[in-house]
């Protein structure tokens, strides 16, 4: 892929291979997190048609958590290599974040199952608002630095370079993908899933517990909205309580670039977000003459978005579902 | 509002106590607490926000097509009066565009607004539910960004420092930024706008009223119920839901006008994609579709966190005796519950309309049965 690169660029009018590698990694690097984050809403979405969005503020507890506890054993002189701490960092984040999904779906979205849709959307908006005012009051309002623990080998891979930690993200983004679809795709518990996501009532009726389903559903999304908590943590360097809301954003605009329901479509979407927010806002000065820069990075998302509903009103990947609104 | 008073007199008297206290309000206000002013400041953003919300109200409540950019139209609308009114591109533009009267300016940032409403309407036509909601919600990002950022190649909106040195309005050679001695009562900038907002507030609440019943109004809520049967009906579905978004978004485009001349100053910050959720919860909290229901959700959403700023600190010192937690998060945090538990007990709203209310408890006639 490499040599590919490289043998296309001078076609495409990029002098500088370097740098496009460069920003392809670190495309891959942002769009495997998105992607992981995307997964959890895009779950919740085909399951139950609502838009989750306290699941960026699960993001950022994880991180927050992990930061914590990660601290916590530093300050107890604990004699542990960084890779250590941080699987012990998340084991904290990954039950916490799984039972503050379980705790907010049975008491926001649960009673609320059968009221339209907008009711919902507004718990949620108040669940986002009460976790984010909460992570406030307990972690304050200073951006929270990310404990340096981890080896900071750089790789060189023609010409562009790569950390160690990078390689880490995209590599345990793909294994929990990887876990996601066996899970989804190959075990009773994931049939039970696709069952519920096709048509709920019939897949009672079917002797699919629908309740404990959706709670797994929050569940599972939860877990690997912390992992990427901690992995945007430590790529940045820090975590902030309002890290969430953004972050949260981007990664529910993927899952509807990619056709939403459909989790081959959240990473999809996740992967081509990143790639295009930072091949865009690399490139964008070189352009248009400097007239602008990387300060429109948060642009891309949303203008890409616009684009492929109008031409492709269900996404990349979805399916051309009946009105649900 | 008044339709449960049967009586005609009732309804009568009802109103004319409405306008007294809403007319007296700032002078008993001033008159009787030290912090009046403030107070009536918080009101006249309140009534701002009934005025957004209204029009908001007729994307969502009207036509069910769920806008989470709304704040982009308020945000056009006061940029709009902040760079006409301001000396901050006095130089360049044109001398009959710069500082126009009042009503001008106002028709203007409806046009505008309206104007921004179509160009966000009109790609998205053929998007439903939550992929028009995610739509708009990039919408408005986008504004806000470019807002943020446009001070460079050209410097159109000074970025984030924002546009300052606004000019007050004049109506008549009465500047509202000037106290104006009237009745022996002196009338000062807050006061002068409540009036001034409270008219236009009242204008909207006019229009919206009128809009629910005409035939403009029955087709938004043709589609909302059913867009193909609309279709069929022979509803112009593309122009009439056109329509729903220039019209809710010269509403925003108004208040905005009015906000940047009340304000002052205009900054990317106030129009964030909360603003647009903070409307939006306004509507749905209030009774989506029932315009005193909606005035209700604003007032309430818009005031509580400011009474809770009022309140949380005394009671944190009467109970602790010092300062425990952020009285700003934890008013946030409380709001937030708040919003949680009213869904969770009234998911049609606190005020709905008969025939929504009809709809959701529709399950409970047929269980009773």
């Amino acid at each position: 892929m490499v040599l590919f690169i490289r043998i296309c660029t001078p076609y495409l009018g990029l002098n500088n291979v370097d740098i496009f590698l460069q920003q392809i990694f670190n495309g891959l690097v942002v769009g495997s997190i998105y992607a992981l984050i995307a997964l959890g809403y895009t779950m919740v979405y085909g399951i139950m048609q609502l838009i989750n969005f306290a699941h960026g503020e699960i993001v950022m507890i994880g991180a927050m958590v992990t930061i914590t506890c990660i601290n916590l054993l530093l300050g107890q002189n604990v004699a542990l290599p960084g890779p250590m701490l941080l699987l012990v960092g998340f084991m904290m984040a990954v039950p916490v974040s799984i039972l503050l999904g379980y705790a907010i779906e049975k008491i926001a979205y649960r009673p609320l199952r059968k009221a339209p849709r907008l009711a919902p959307l507004i718990t949620a908006i108040g669940v986002s608002i009460v976790l984010q005012q909460a992570a406030m009051l307990i972690w304050g309002r200073n951006y929270r630095p990310f404990p340096a623990i981890l080896p900071s080998t750089v790789h060189e891979i023609g010409g562009a370079t790569i950390t160690s930690l990078q390689i880490a993200i995209i590599g345990l983004a793909l294994a929990l993908m990887a876990g996601l679809f066996f899970l989804i795709e190959r075990t009773k518990l994931g049939r039970a899933m696709r069952a519920t996501a096709q048509n709920p009532e019939v897949a009672g009726l079917m002797g699919v517990n629908i309740n404990s389903i959706i709670s797994m559903v929050f569940m599972i999304g939860s877990a690997l909205g912390a992992v990427a908590g901690v992995m945007v943590a430590a790529n940045y360097d820090q975590a902030h309580a309002y890290m969430g809301f953004l972050i949260g954003l981007k990664a529910f605009t993927a899952a509807v670039l990619g056709g939403i329901g459909n989790l081959g479509g959240a990473v999809l979407g996740g992967l081509l977000l990143g790639l295009i927010e930072s091949l865009g806002s690399g490139y964008l000065g070189d352009l248009t003459g400097g007239a602008f820069g990387s300060n429109y990075k948060d642009i891309f998302a949303f203008i890409v978005l616009i684009i492929v509903l109008v031409f492709r009103p269900s996404g990349l990947l979805g399916e051309r579902v009946a009105d649900r609104a | 509002m008044f339709q449960k008073l049967e009586n005609p007199r009732a309804r009568l008297i009802g109103m004319l106590v409405l306008t007294v206290v809403m007319l007296i309000l700032p002078f008993v206000l001033t008159g009787n607490f030290e912090s009046g002013k403030s107070w009536i400041r918080t009101i006249d953003f309140a009534l701002l926000y009934i005025m957004l919300a209204l029009g908001l109200n007729i994307v969502v409540g009207y036509a069910g097509l769920l806008d989470l950019g709304y704040i982009a139209f308020y945000a056009v609308g006061a940029y709009l009066y902040a760079i006409l009114n301001s000396p901050h591109l006095a130089a360049v533009l044109p001398a009959w565009l710069i500082y126009p009267s009042f009503p001008v300016m106002i028709v203007l940032a409806g046009l505008v607004a309206g104007l921004f409403g179509v160009l966000l309407g009109s790609p998205t036509l053929k998007l439903r539910g939550d992929y028009l909601a995610i739509v708009t919600l990039g919408f408005g990002e986008i504004i806000r960004i470019f807002m943020n950022n446009l001070d460079r190649p050209i410097n159109i909106t000074n970025g984030p420092q924002g546009i300052n040195n606004i000019k007050t309005v004049q109506i008549a050679g009465y500047d509202f930024g000037r106290p104006i001695e009237f009745l022996g009562l002196s009338f000062e900038k807050v006061h002068l706008y409540y009036y001034l907002i409270l008219a236009f507030c009242l204008l909207i609440i006019f229009v919206s009223m009128r809009l629910q019943n005409s035939r403009i109004g029955r087709a938004w809520v043709a589609i909302r119920e059913d867009e193909i049967a609309a279709n069929a009906m022979g509803i112009n579905t593309r122009n009439i839901k056109l329509l729903a978004f220039a019209m809710g978004a010269s509403f925003g485009g108004v208040s905005g006008a009015l906000f940047a001349s009340f304000q002052g100053f205009v900054s990317p910050e106030s129009f964030v994609l909360m603003e647009s959720i903070m409307v939006l919860c306004m509507v749905v909290l209030g009774g989506m579709g029932h315009i005193p229901g909606v005035i209700l959700g604003a007032i309430i959403v818009s005031i509580t966190p400011e009474i809770l700023r009022d309140v949380i600190n005394p009671l944190q010192h009467a109970l602790v005796g010092r300062k425990v937690v952020d009285p700003e998060n934890l008013r946030m945090l409380i709001f937030g519950l708040a919003m949680i538990v009213i869904m969770l007990l009234r998911p049609e709203g606190l005020w709905p309309s008969q025939r929504r209310k009809a709809e959701f408890h529709e399950k409970d006639e047929e269980a009773k049965a």
